[in-house]
């Protein structure tokens, strides 16, 4: 922990970053985001199992990006979000500088997003036993019954968009649901609008999704949308090889390309 | 009005439940499920949870759903037939478990559907809800009532308030005629008071600050860094907003299928980025730190200002679901 104060401070009294995204200390027994700007406020971050939050949501939201450069405390959920927003040419490595941290709580500095992917390549996404139990669950129900258990489940939604507002990869300036030229997806969160939303959020996040849950941590009412976005990752994985963020490949679905084998996309 | 007070057997509470269930009343109480509790319908008071100290949602969903279709049309060759909703197929509805704070919010709530005109489908499902509330004996860091004039064992809004005694029996405070009226009709219930003070059986709800003060601050801080500072980490959702039990603002939705169509009112948030966009493409409110002060000032200074009761309850509900814990006292407290 010391050593990733020392470094934040560095960097600050350096100049080479303005702002240091990390954790510090939040309300009750929770931690939160905090943005130092200052060498002496770096004693304030902390590293514990309670920081869950994704921190790489920060690093394209342009009230955060008008304090200067940052450096992020990173994680290894954050990492391969900040590997998979370069991927979709979101940031640059110029941009920002990532204070990773192993699952050991140990800083590691890393001096590409090369570095990154190779550190990742030992640390992959894997689905949860007790998930895998649970999607297999609900795969297997007989249609009804698994439209049945999804109505009952998004019932609760109020459309607070918590879920996309939580997750690095809904960046969009505009999202689907805001169109209303034409309407796409009902902007009410009655049963077909929660449904739609839904469906067209996972839909959006097939291939991209690196599994940090931050969608279902913000939910407020606790609705099981990361079984959606963790189902699409298997599906990727069983059709298309497994995934891991990578700069300068392609993401797995939501690419064109003009020598693809399916016809129906030329 | 005169508070009549009487005592209540714990066994007689599933009496009464009972009782309105058998009268035709739709009861909502708090029900627990794996990671919230909410104001839900009940058939059964077994399904109802008393191990809670708010619930996630609040209970202003009965008076204010969250989708409410204002007017439907047809139309045919020649004509355009406008079907306006029915206020005579809204239900009584009991809120029964919900907390002094709940009941205390129907008061701005109420206000602000009766500000410039009385917004006649808010009047009429409030009209028709019952608000059976118990006291709160517990409290967490969240909760601040007694700052905003409020209290653990506050009266005001509901029409009948339970209070849980040292016998585990309850002091029932019979408040408007409403409530009186409930038990009359169910006066076998309804024993002579209980000699127990209500006040040792109440939480100790900390008092942080004062909310006429607070008001009076924040007449002059509408430029201020704290507004930046106290939001940085938002990350622009609405959960805040939907919790609250006195936000209120909505936005007009239409959906058409065909030659029929619909308006509807559905629930809005300040903390949206779409909130306040000009057609034009401006917004008044471009980053979140200026829609953190619209949340505060409407909530401290302008509806204060207007009917004399602030947008704020004390409840702490947004600052508990907040996915970046941003503190509404905190806030409050720092200005």
């Amino acid at each position: 922990m010391n050593e990733l104060i020392q470094k934040a401070k560095s960097l600050l009294e350096s100049n080479t970053v303005q702002v240091v995204i990390g954790y510090g200390k939040g309300s009750a027994d929770k931690t939160r985001a905090i943005f130092l700007t200052k060498p002496e406020d770096c004693d304030q971050l902390l590293f514990d199992s309670r920081c869950v939050q994704n921190l790489a949501v920060y690093l394209t939201k342009h009230e955060i990006k008008h304090l200067g450069k940052p450096a992020i405390v990173a994680p290894i959920p954050v990492l391969r979000s900040i590997l998979q927003l370069a991927a979709e040419n979101q940031l640059k490595e110029s941009d920002l500088v990532v204070l990773g941290v192993s699952p050991e709580s140990k800083l590691i500095e890393f001096e590409s997003f090369g570095a990154i992917e190779v550190f990742l390549e030992t640390h992959k996404i894997e689905i949860d036993e007790k998930y895998k139990a649970t999607i297999d669950k609900i795969k297997a129900m007989p249609v009804s019954e698994r439209f049945a258990f999804w109505m009952e489940e998004l019932e609760p939604c109020f459309k607070c968009y918590a879920c996309r507002a939580a997750c690095p990869l809904c960046y969009c300036p505009k999202c689907t649901v805001e169109n209303n030229q034409p309407q796409w997806i009902p902007a009410a969160s009655h049963l077909l609008g929660n449904l739609e939303w839904h469906v067209m959020r996972a839909m959006h996040l097939a291939g991209r999704c690196t599994d940090c849950e931050a969608c279902y941590t913000a939910c407020p009412m606790g609705i099981p949308i990361h079984l959606l976005t963790k189902s699409m990752l298997q599906d990727v994985e069983e059709h298309f090889g497994p995934y891991g963020p990578s700069v300068g490949k392609q993401n797995t679905l939501s690419s064109f390309n003009p020598d693809d084998k399916e016809s129906f996309i030329r | 009005m005169q508070i009549e007070n009487y005592l209540i057997r714990k066994s007689s509470l599933e009496k009464l439940f009972n009782n309105l269930i058998g009268n035709g009343k739709t009861v909502y109480a708090p029900k627990a499920h794996e990671k919230r509790i909410l104001f839900e319908e009940v058939k059964a008071f077994s399904e109802i949870t008393d191990n809670y100290l708010v619930t996630t949602n609040a209970a202003k969903s009965v008076v204010f759903p969250r989708t409410e279709k204002l007017f439907s049309y047809k139309k045919t060759k020649d004509t355009t037939e406008i079907i306006d909703a029915s206020t005579e197929t809204v239900p009584e509805v009991v809120l029964w478990g919900t907390r002094p704070c709940d009941a205390a919010a129907f008061i701005p709530l109420t206000d602000t559907f009766n500000g410039d005109y009385p917004d006649v489908l808010y009047n009429n499902r409030r009209g028709k809800v019952y608000l059976l509330s118990f006291s709160c004996a517990t409290c967490d860091e969240y909760c601040f009532c007694t700052s905003v004039n409020g209290g653990p064992g506050n009266t005001a809004g509901s029409d009948i308030l339970f209070t849980k005694l040292s016998t585990g029996d309850y002091l029932a405070e019979a408040i408007t005629e409403k409530g009186k009226q409930l038990v009359a009709v169910n006066q076998s219930l309804f024993e002579a008071a209980p000699a127990e003070e209500k006040e040792p059986n109440l939480a100790k709800v900390k008092t942080y600050f004062n909310q006429d003060e607070i008001q009076a601050k924040l007449q002059n801080l509408f430029e201020n860094p704290v507004w930046d500072e106290k939001s940085r980490a938002c990350l622009g959702c609405g959960s805040c907003a939907f919790v609250c039990p006195v936000c209120s603002c909505f936005d007009i939705q239409d959906e058409k299928h065909g030659s029929k169509g619909s308006r509807l009112r559905c629930w809005d948030s300040c903390g949206f980025g779409l909130f306040t966009l000009h057609t034009s493409g401006h917004n008044p409110r471009e980053t979140q730190g200026a829609r953190w002060r619209q949340r505060i000032l409407h909530k401290f200074l302008y509806m204060p200002n207007k009917s004399k009761v602030a947008g704020c309850v004390g409840c702490g509900r947004c600052s508990r679901v907040c996915p970046a814990d941003i503190n509404i006292l905190e806030t409050v407290t720092s200005i």
